[in-house]
């Protein structure tokens, strides 16, 4: 059942790698790169990439606050890296000028697992994600510093968090999209579908 | 790629799946050239998803002429400290101790690149056995294919750098494409004689064939001087463009890097395009590539 959309914003990233993974999970995926297409989407993936590119185009081709309006209005929306970042309520150490949609109660502290060199994969144990621990891709990944109240951590690796889910968004620092697994992905679409059934149309 | 981590295998780094990933992270963007801290902020408030840092563009290396080296490692640190998004540096193809020092400073992408004076005339470093990543150049499926069994984790097409002319960028990638097409419509027979030509391994050819593109990032470097040539790249299928002299060689660089940001994401979009195209100032002054003399071609190194 192909009931679902969801969409990835693709300014910049792994976009590709992350609409093979909303497939495979059951959802049928496309880009969006305009206000007009996020209209449209039952759901939102921010993709991995560079967080302060995606960033600036997002505010220079209009689509920062057309992104905050949806995730404010309860659209699902789940980001891995950068799009961990886009989430955060706040960054620890923000570029100057670097906005982010927001949506998720938490301080994410970039590049925190350091630079490419120090770059990793090891399996890690999601809440809510059955049949063993995931195959966790960092990097040159952030981690959540504080999650607030409201946010609920759902994973840990090394003493840092690196999942949190608040509502309908989920946010991982690591990159499921790299990997065949796609449980994470089905977990978000699982939700979306939640949503949408539960929504008044 | 085909590794599995059980639950007790503690984190591991430098894996091909960690540096080939760094390299998805990259797509849709624009990586510049720059030559000191301040360019590089430039770069970084333009958009740029990474920063190459080097001494001299390669239009000032043609200029100069002499034996082009790896950077100072203050300047690369200088840099790295200036921006928080990736720096790649270069290395001279087949100089690994020139690549282990780059290892050492920390940064996130190596370029064994063509661009440098060859330390080398028959090998290329043996990439396998480093934990920072590389990218290289190649003119054609085979060269990319081999770079790629070298360990090479992105590949770039590579044009004729510091030209400011797009041509052989176009050719090169253009070769890659079609080359991949080709074996698209192989049988398995085909393709033992098809790895034969291509001078690469069968692994690699057949996992092309299966999967219609490289099995890593391919993005396009060589001679993109305006924002109509990044997205002409891009609807040629390079994932992403490197932009070396074209953006401070140019009038007003920052404008210009932000103007080929913009054409790059929205690379199949005329409207933007000509937007991000207006009033850029003066663009690099180019050379025509059919009056540079052979041993003058970047392109030609590499084996």
């Amino acid at each position: 059942m192909s009931d679902i959309v969801i969409g990835v914003l693709a300014l910049q990233g792994d976009v590709r790698e992350h609409l093979v993974a909303l497939a495979a999970a059951g959802a049928v995926a496309r880009p969006v790169r305009r206000p007009e297409e996020l209209a449209e989407v039952d759901g939102l993936v921010l993709p991995g990439g560079e967080s302060t590119t995606i960033s600036k185009l997002a505010v220079l081709f209009g689509l920062m606050e057309p992104l905050r309006a949806r995730v404010q209005g309860g659209m699902p929306v789940y980001g891995t890296c950068a799009g961990m970042i886009l989430l955060a309520d706040k960054i620890l150490d923000p570029r100057s000028g670097q906005e982010t949609v927001g949506g998720v109660d938490m301080i994410v502290r970039r590049n925190a697992f350091g630079r490419q060199n120090e770059s990793f994969e090891a399996a890690v144990e999601v809440r809510g994600v059955e049949g063993g621990p995931v195959h966790g891709v960092f990097i040159r990944a952030p981690w959540v510093e504080s999650a607030g109240a409201g946010a609920e951590v759902i994973a840990e690796h090394d003493g840092h968090i690196v999942a949190v889910r608040q509502g309908n968004a989920l946010a991982t620092s690591f990159h499921p999209e790299l990997t065949g697994d796609h449980r994470v992905h089905g977990l978000f679409v699982d939700m979306a579908r939640g949503y949408k059934a539960a929504g008044p149309l | 790629m085909s590794s599995t981590l059980s639950e007790n295998q503690g984190p591991e780094t430098g894996t091909a799946r960690v540096k080939r990933g760094m390299a998805e992270q990259l797509k849709g963007g624009v990586i510049m050239d720059v030559v000191t801290p301040e360019q590089a902020k430039i770069a970084e408030d333009a958009g740029a998803v990474a920063v190459m840092a080097l001494e001299r563009v390669p239009a000032d290396i043609r200029k100069d002429g002499g034996v082009a080296r790896m950077s100072d490692p203050d300047m690369i640190e200088g840099i790295i400290a200036a921006v928080s998004i990736p720096v790649m540096a270069k290395s001279r193809i087949g100089h690994f101790v020139e690549a282990q020092v780059l290892q050492s400073l920390g940064v996130d992408y190596i370029d064994e690149s063509e661009v440098l004076t060859p330390a080398d005339e028959v090998n290329h470093s043996d990439k396998w056995s480093f934990t920072t990543p590389f990218v290289c150049g190649a003119t054609n499926l085979g060269e990319a294919l081999r770079r790629i069994a070298e360990g090479a984790a992105m590949i770039r097409s590579k044009g004729e750098a510091g030209t400011g002319n797009v041509v052989e960028a176009v050719r090169h990638l253009r070769q890659i494409k079609n080359e991949i097409a080709r074996l698209r419509g192989f049988d398995n027979h085909e393709l033992y004689a098809a790895a034969k030509e291509l001078r690469a391994p069968y692994e690699l050819v057949k996992e092309v064939a299966e999967l219609g593109k490289l099995p890593v990032v391919l993005f396009s470097a060589g001679g993109v001087a305006t924002p109509a040539d990044a997205a002409l790249m891009r609807q040629l299928g390079a994932e992403g463009v490197f932009v070396g002299s074209g953006i401070f060689k140019s009038g007003d660089p920052a404008k210009r890097a932000a103007a080929i940001v913009k054409a790059t994401t929205f690379f199949d979009d005329p409207k933007v395009i000509a937007e991000a195209s207006r009033n850029l100032g003066e663009a690099m002054v180019g050379i025509n590539c059919d009056t540079l003399p052979e041993t003058e071609r970047y392109a030609n190194r590499g084996w």
